[in-house]
């Protein structure tokens, strides 16, 4: 491989042989060191000392490093078409993949929105020229994504769709709601929430609060979520559609879903890592990077969004990758945009529950891997013989400094931006194939 | 007035807030600005040339008579040579952001740039990108110094001391600035502060910025000695904060019947413009002995020539070393 260009495009796919790594068996939930064989896409064999000399078989030293299963991340929002010059299918790929991600699901927040199925096919048309991973779309839930009527969800469900939403927007209108959670349990599709009261979050740019009051800036009410979570849980009863809430950030919606799920709904959700890592202080200076939406909560909430993911409430991590370019948040803070990117962090911001003993590593992966894959059906996210070979290997315990210059998404716009994290993907293996390797 | 002052220079390279503060800082402003008003009293076409051939910029992205032409008299006065830039709506159609205006007058190397903005932080974040001292002259709803400098010198003139007295701040403290930065300052300086408003112009948990919320004018004023009264921000009412104007002037107008539960030479203040009928009764505003409404003007220019100076030694200093 060309030293200079960490990524491999190349049609041709050869046998490797991953020896002497720690390898996280998901099923038995346990770390073993045991090699792995990967030959023709799949993996053929997993053992401990597998040993073959020939020269169709690459043997790649493992030591000290962990195979874990390609990481699924089931928000990202990418810039094309529309936005071409913060990301591209292309860039968010090679992000991805330098991240440890195999499998990434787009959000429809493009322009125009994903909201039939050419779009879908065009997308992955694209995806299928360039992109490093496994490249999935969501669909909006209605035209435009202006929440009025349903798009035609079962025909984009039947071009790749794998759940509908309209990113960044709740669906203010119950009705329309209702007939959309109704509609798709038809076909079994997956309804994917951004709560956000809109009405009581217009405006709004942080968490309301002494925070809010002391900076001068509108904030949301940090209920807003949890108020359209539980608005949602009288149609996912009254429908018995499969509904799940996206980016959760309070500590009100962790409650709800909680006890939603102990009533037995069929409901998951997940979170993305400036939830659990940062809370509002971190905007001081009004710091424009750190513009989320939903915006960054109390300590009180971050502590119980964690309570949430040691507990199972939260079923997954997402990078919530939302790029933008050096325009959209030099700004003052009012007129930045929100969001931030995500894919190279996502896997040392999930580590760090484990350095910090919150989770255990085989908990922790699960929920960037075979949980998110479960949401969506996807059957990736584990290893096991015969599966696909979608691989993260990366190194525990190496230490970094985030600089998002060096990243290989377009935009740099990260909230951890100058942070010390630990762990970092070194390799990535999608189909067997290598795409990746520092 | 003889605050302490233990400070040869004043040590910030910009004014963008009272939060912060510590007390010696801003006794080293009043000082300073006391000082001038002195020398204007005994003459008041006299100048300074504290700012001789130092160019200030005074750049408005907001519209403002009282404030930019308060800080144009006072760079006048200390013989500075004056940029008035207003940024109106036409160059940020044309889609130049505020860093690239702030470049771009950085540029013409400035020694000290006001500026008011329509966002909070705005002024914070064009600091950062110019090498010269920067005045925050209000940006959006979060602070306004040199209008809680001037309140609190008008103050001192009238009271002669801060420490322990009774403070109100009525009307809309949700979008003000002016009250924000009051809070701070007035807190520093060991005031009682206390905020009246209907509670849809109260922001969550004010409280904490160490002040008591009182939501009835009459309970609120009870014994205070000083009311500052804020502008209902009428242009900037999004959604129904109040129902209509008559309610709010019957219960959180100031009139005769409401002040004769404050002390009796309970002082008002303003920061202008008023809305006669609004927040205050006509007859009130124009009480000469109970307002010190075109009191605080003169103050103003006092105190802006205070911050100028400061700033400008600073800097001065910063250079040398």
């Amino acid at each position: 491989m060309n030293l200079k260009n960490p990524f491999n495009n190349k049609k041709k796919s050869i046998s490797y042989l991953l020896k002497n790594g720690k390898f996280i068996n998901l099923k038995e939930k346990k770390i073993e060191d045991k090699d792995l064989l990967l030959e023709n896409k799949k993996i053929k064999q997993i053992k401990t000392g597998i040993n073959i000399t020939s020269k169709d078989v690459e043997v790649i030293d493992c030591s000290g490093l962990m195979i874990a299963p390609g990481l699924v991340d089931m928000r990202v929002n990418i810039g094309e078409p529309g936005s071409e010059h913060k990301e591209t299918v292309k860039s968010v790929s090679m992000s991805a993949a330098s991240g440890g991600i195999t499998s990434l699901i787009c959000m429809p927040n493009t322009s125009p929105p994903i909201d039939q199925p050419a779009i879908i096919q065009s997308i992955q048309r694209k995806a299928r020229e360039v992109a490093l991973s496994k490249f999935y779309c969501t669909g909006c839930i209605t035209r435009g994504a202006i929440g009025k009527e349903i798009c035609e969800l079962q025909l984009m469900k039947e071009s790749g769709a794998l759940g509908f939403t309209d990113g960044y927007k709740s669906i203010a209108n119950v009705r329309v709601m209702k007939r959309a959670l109704n509609y798709v349990k038809s076909f079994d599709g997956l309804i994917i929430q951004h709560a956000e009261e809109p009405d009581l979050s217009e405006e709004g740019v942080v968490n309301e609060g002494e925070f809010s009051t002391r900076l001068g800036l509108v904030g949301i009410p940090s209920y807003a979520e949890a108020m359209i979570v539980e608005r949602d849980l009288w149609l996912v009863r009254d429908t018995g559609c499969r509904y799940h809430v996206s980016h959760i950030s309070s500590k009100d919606t962790v409650e709800v879903i909680r006890k939603a799920k102990k009533e037995g709904l069929n409901i998951t959700c997940d979170t993305a890592p400036p939830y659990f890592m940062l809370n509002e202080f971190s905007l001081e200076n009004y710091r424009t990077f750190l513009k989320l939406s939903p915006p960054l909560k109390t300590e009180e909430d971050r502590q119980e969004i964690i309570k949430g993911l040691k507990d199972g409430t939260i079923d997954s991590i997402v990078s919530d990758h939302t790029p933008h370019d050096q325009d959209a948040k030099r700004l003052p803070f009012n007129q930045a945009e929100f969001g931030g990117i995500g894919l190279e962090t996502l896997l040392p911001c999930t580590l760090s529950l484990v350095k910090n003993k919150l989770l255990d590593i085989c908990s922790a992966i699960s929920l960037i891997s075979i949980n998110p894959s479960k949401i969506l059906g996807l059957g990736s996210g584990i290893i096991e013989e015969g599966s696909e070979a979608d691989i993260s290997i990366f190194d525990p315990d190496k230490s970094w400094k985030v600089s998002s210059e060096s990243f290989y998404s377009k935009s740099k716009n990260s909230p951890f931006d100058g942070m010390l994290l630990e762990g970092k993907n070194i390799m990535t293996f999608v189909r067997g194939k290598l795409v990746y390797k520092s | 007035m003889k605050e302490d002052c233990s400070l040869k220079i004043y040590p910030h390279e910009h004014l963008l807030g009272t939060e912060g503060l510590l007390p010696n800082e801003i006794n080293y402003l009043l000082n300073l600005s006391h000082n001038f008003v002195n020398h204007l009293k005994e003459d008041k076409k006299k100048k300074f040339d504290y700012l001789k051939n130092k160019i200030c910029i005074n750049l408005f992205f907001e519209n403002s008579t009282r404030t930019r032409t308060s800080f144009e008299l006072a760079g006048k006065k200390l013989s500075a040579d004056i940029l008035n830039i207003a940024v109106g709506a036409s160059s940020i159609k044309k889609g130049e952001t505020m860093i690239d205006t702030a470049m771009t007058l950085n540029a013409m190397q400035p020694d000290i740039i006001v500026v008011r903005h329509y966002d909070a932080g705005a002024v914070k974040l064009l600091s950062e990108k110019v090498n010269c001292g920067v005045i925050n002259a209000g940006d959006g709803p979060h602070e306004h110094p040199t209008q809680a400098l001037l309140d609190a010198l008008t103050i001192l003139n009238r009271k002669k001391t801060i420490a322990g007295l009774k403070v109100a701040i009525c009307g809309d403290i949700m979008h003000s600035r002016v009250a924000r930065s009051n809070i701070h300052l007035l807190n520093t300086l060991g005031a009682e502060v206390r905020v009246i408003a209907p509670a849809t112009l109260i922001p969550k948990n004010i409280e904490s910025l160490g002040v008591k919320v009182f939501y009835d004018m009459k309970n609120g004023l009870k014994d205070v000695d000083i009311i500052i009264m804020l502008r209902l921000q009428l242009e900037r009412m999004s959604g129904s904060f109040v129902p209509s104007i008559r309610e709010y002037f019957r219960f959180y107008g100031l009139d005769r019947d409401k002040l004769n539960y404050a002390q009796s030479d309970a002082l008002i203040l303003h920061p202008g413009p008023m809305n006669r009928g609004v927040e205050i009764d006509s007859e009130l505003a124009d009480d000469l002995d109970r307002s010190a409404i075109f009191e605080q003007v003169r103050m103003g220019v006092a105190v802006r020539m205070a911050c100028l100076k400061a700033l400008t030694e600073n800097k001065e200093l910063q250079n040398e070393s």
